[in-house]
């Protein structure tokens, strides 16, 4: 049987929770005040994700990087595998939020989106 | 000299409080409003928070910075509201005078009915510290980093200490380490963490970086770059405890260690400040000593929720409306005998806004904000009228980092015509 330590991240109380498992199987979480701390452990023992936020060089805009993130969020063991792929990636002005500039990042199945718009040089608005 | 223009409401500042405000000002049935912004475009310090985590009061799904900024944006540009970018307030007169600079028009100078203060806070800077050492470039304040790292495209070092565990702090110990930094450590001089537990997990342990509670930095090393830190343990008094130091190697130093309102024009104005909060003292309406003139956002106190700002925005232009729209511009109210409630922060807190509801004119009711001054479990928190309990909520935990509020209706006040002051405290058993 392996144990894992946990902090909740639902609210400030920030519960330490304990999970047991057997073999990828979730026997017990222990520790958690309520509902959600056990929803978080279970998801976090089993196929921890996050939203990975980050910018992309482009060129001819107002500014030379743009804000991106993961359309959803990816597993988080792929996060270094997204952020080598996007450091290869060079965008042309203009972009619009929501744009998505990497298709598949990571071999994750999702798409990397602007989250901004950046204009070209000297363009108002 | 140029013609003065003439306008309803000027806004200083077009982050996101000036921008909710102006939104709901206009909403609320105003004609002309400029906001005066500083940087070249609208979103304040949205534009460089690129991370996710913003919108989910206000949207109800989880944005990015920029993201959330933009909503508002388009919001504003879809009504006829002035922007004026790359342009510095550097006056607001009592009279509501207000000049301004920028490249293309030079000194500007506009009259206006209502003013809304909302000019966002600052770093605290290296210089407030008093840690020793040369001035080696490498030191920067965790926000000059984002801005750097998101918009400019730039590192700013390659081994990195981090001082101050606030969530600024926290979240450019995963920014920097996505960016291929090695972050040594954050040292908080608390025995606890300001940020949000998210920011704890998926900032630094996702990221196996070491939160070292109660340490601080005492030296730093390098003349021409920083070429390492010193830090050590403090006592609950805060004071280094001697033998604990340890040499820690590293280019860059990013200090998080709090954020002042940004209120010179407010203070210029003649405007009460608060001590603890450092941004105007406000009544209910968020209208400050000056009639027709109202603050919110981080001028107003420092906010973790950007939601709490737009919400608290979005009533500072709805209030300026109604100003605009009196009977007359003159303040009928304050000072009338028996109107002014004085609300005030009792044990454990360590203030309210609010600062004072003026009775009359007090809405349904009215949202008050405040902070604790530590860490408290299993407490209550307690509302008294002029020493008499009111009413209790019990609280599993409340903490310094995050903002508390409590709505307080009108009908209970009714209740209790007589009441001068009201106090909230944090009682434990």
């Amino acid at each position: 049987m392996e144990q894992r330590h946990l902090t909740c991240i639902g609210c400030p109380l920030g519960c330490r929770l304990t999970v047991k498992l057997e073999r990828e199987k979730i026997l017990s979480v222990t520790g958690n005040t309520c509902k959600r701390g056990e929803e978080y452990a279970k998801k976090e023992v089993t196929s921890p994700t996050r939203i990975l936020t980050t910018t992309v060089r482009i060129e001819g805009g107002r500014y030379p990087v743009v804000p991106v993130k993961t359309e959803r969020d990816i597993p988080k063991d792929k996060i270094r595998d997204c952020m080598e792929e996007l450091k290869a990636v060079l965008l042309h002005a203009p972009v619009k939020v929501g744009d998505v500039v990497m298709h598949n990042a990571g071999h994750t199945g999702v798409n990397v989106v602007a989250t901004s718009n950046c204009c070209l040089f000297h363009e108002e608005k | 000299m140029k013609q003065i223009q003439h306008t309803e409401l000027v806004i200083i500042g077009g982050g996101p409080a000036g921008l909710s405000a102006a939104l709901s000002a206009k909403e609320n049935g105003i004609g002309q409003i400029t906001i005066i912004e500083r940087e070249q475009e609208p979103g304040g310090i949205l534009n460089q928070c690129i991370h996710n985590g913003f919108g989910l009061h206000t949207f109800k799904e989880e944005l990015t910075g920029p993201e959330y900024a933009l909503r508002y944006i388009a919001g504003v540009l879809k009504y006829d509201i002035t922007i004026l970018t790359d342009t510095m307030a550097v006056s607001v007169t009592k009279d509501k005078l207000i000049t301004a600079v920028n490249k293309r028009d030079g000194l500007i100078t506009i009259q206006a009915k209502a003013v809304i203060l909302a000019m966002g806070c600052r770093e605290r800077p290296r210089g407030a510290l008093n840690i020793p050492g040369f001035r080696p470039a490498g030191i920067y304040s965790a926000g000059t980093a984002q801005r750097l790292i998101n918009r400019e495209g730039l590192m700013p070092g390659k081994e990195v200490v981090i001082l101050g565990s606030g969530d600024i702090g926290l979240i450019m110990a995963r920014r920097m380490t996505l960016e291929g930094a090695a972050v040594k450590l954050v040292a908080e001089l608390m025995p606890y963490s300001g940020g949000l537990k998210r920011n704890i997990v998926q900032c630094l342990e996702d990221f196996q970086i070491p939160l070292r509670l109660s340490h601080t930095v005492t030296e730093i090393h390098g003349r021409e770059r920083v070429e390492g830190v010193t830090i050590a343990r403090v006592n609950r008094e805060g004071r280094v405890i001697e033998g604990t130091e340890e040499y820690i190697t590293c280019d860059t130093l990013l200090l998080s260690v709090g954020l002042i309102p940004e209120n010179e024009l407010s203070f210029e104005m003649g405007i009460e400040l608060d001590s603890v909060t450092n941004g105007p003292v406000v009544n209910q309406k968020l209208e400050t000593g000056l009639g027709g003139v109202f603050a919110c956002g981080n001028v107003l106190h420092v906010h973790d929720l950007v939601d709490y700002v737009s919400q608290e925005a979005a009533l500072a232009g709805k209030n300026a409306a109604g100003y605009l729209q009196g009977p007359s511009n003159e303040k009928l109210t304050e000072g009338e005998s028996g109107n002014e409630i004085g609300i005030r922060p009792g044990k454990g807190v360590r203030y309210t806004v609010p600062h004072k509801i003026m009775y009359k004119d007090m809405e349904d009711k009215v949202i008050i904000r405040f902070r604790t001054d530590n860490i408290y479990e299993k407490c209550k928190l307690a509302m008294y009228f002029d020493d008499s309990l009111i009413q209790s909520a019990d609280k599993l935990m409340v903490t310094p980092g995050e903002m508390e509020s409590c709505v307080l209706k009108r009908e209970l006040l009714n209740k209790y015509p007589e009441t001068r002051e009201i106090e909230f405290r944090i009682e434990v058993e």
